[in-house]
């Protein structure tokens, strides 16, 4: 793992667990605003992305405006999921942009926002993102790879606004969920 | 109000989805799910929506001529259950009559069944794209290794994947 050094998740305090919202809910359409990493109210909001996370199966990233926050922040953590490479364990990301992206690659997703569909989405599989960390004030450069940058890129969107029905790569590249039993 | 399937098929133009929708839209139908393509250059829509039926019919009438156009009462909405997990079904190769029959009773008779499919003929290439749900009890090497035999058999190429998709 790669470590992103002088940050640790258990700085952020205990968060709630709070209800994610479902398309076609406004604020998951809502360009998020950018926070303040010291505020306590962005810590706590940290917090509680990462408690939620935590709580929700198979979740390996969840965004401020899935709690209904329109705010540019978003928890991830792709530790032991079979596409990862390149992993940085749990980290939250203030403000994040993406400052290079390439080799894309199609992909099947789903979204815990939007339960009863999945899409086939082109993402970089080469990714470097830059924002900061909650309750620090230096920008970190995250250079990673496969199933992290697909899932950045999915968690970045959520904080522009987008869901993967905005990158499906056709007509008929929206499916139905699939549960069976 | 009930569930309706509405099917239109004709030469395709600029509009005819704007012309078939507003018409319905009229009649204070509600669309649901729907698919469209063209076909060999022939415009296929197939819609499912709630809505009164003979208003329905009436406010499609002046489509009628060019356009093939049916309207049918169906059933209450069946839901699908997925008997298990995706895989994305492709086949290509020369085209000859049986393709399509051949691999897909290969599925059926594997217990499997496919939610969406898709052929393109293009001068002497021929592809199928088809979605596959497979009971959790389906011998995959056996199919796998049938479906390769059948391939063979036809000339074609064959490949079954899992369509699987990540939770982000």
């Amino acid at each position: 793992m790669t470590v992103i050094t002088g940050w640790s998740p258990a700085d952020l305090g205990d968060g709630a667990v709070l209800e994610v919202l479902q398309a076609p809910h406004p604020v998951l359409a809502t360009e998020g605003a950018t926070v303040d990493p010291l505020d306590p109210a962005t810590i706590q909001l940290a917090a509680d992305l990462v408690a939620t996370m935590r709580v929700s199966p198979g979740c390996v990233g969840l965004a401020a405006p899935q709690v209904g926050v329109a705010a540019q922040m978003f928890s991830l953590d792709v530790t032991g999921h079979p596409k990862t490479r390149t992993c940085h364990g749990l980290f939250v990301l203030c403000n994040a942009v993406v400052v290079e992206a390439s080799r894309q690659e199609k992909g099947r997703e789903g979204c815990m926002s939007v339960p009863d569909f999945t899409g086939d989405v082109k993402r970089a599989t080469r990714l470097t993102v830059t924002g900061v960390l909650p309750g620090t004030t230096d920008e970190v450069t995250i250079t990673t790879d496969a199933f992290e940058a697909r899932a950045l890129q999915h968690e970045i969107d959520h904080c522009n606004g987008k869901l993967f029905l905005d990158r499906v790569a056709g007509a008929h590249a929206v499916y139905p969920r699939k549960v069976y039993k | 109000m009930s569930q309706l399937a509405v099917t239109v098929i004709g030469p395709d133009r600029p509009g005819i989805i704007a012309d078939v929708t507003e018409a319905l839209a009229g009649t204070g139908v509600n669309l649901e799910d729907s698919t469209m393509t063209l076909l060999r250059g022939h415009f296929a829509m197939m819609i499912v929506c709630s809505g009164p039926f003979e208003e329905v019919k009436e406010a499609v009438e002046p489509l009628r001529g060019e356009l093939v156009i049916t309207v049918r009462k169906v059933g209450p909405e069946h839901e699908h259950a997925p008997i298990g997990p995706s895989y994305i079904l492709s086949v290509h190769g020369a085209d000859r009559p049986g393709i399509v029959a051949a691999v897909t009773r290969m599925i059926a008779t594997a217990g499997g069944t496919i939610t969406d499919l898709t052929t393109r003929l293009s001068g002497e290439l021929y592809v199928l794209t088809a979605e596959v749900e497979l009971p959790l009890t389906a011998e995959l090497e056996m199919l796998t290794r049938a479906l390769e035999i059948t391939a063979e058999e036809l000339g074609v190429g064959v490949t079954l994947r899992p369509a699987e998709s990540d939770e982000l």
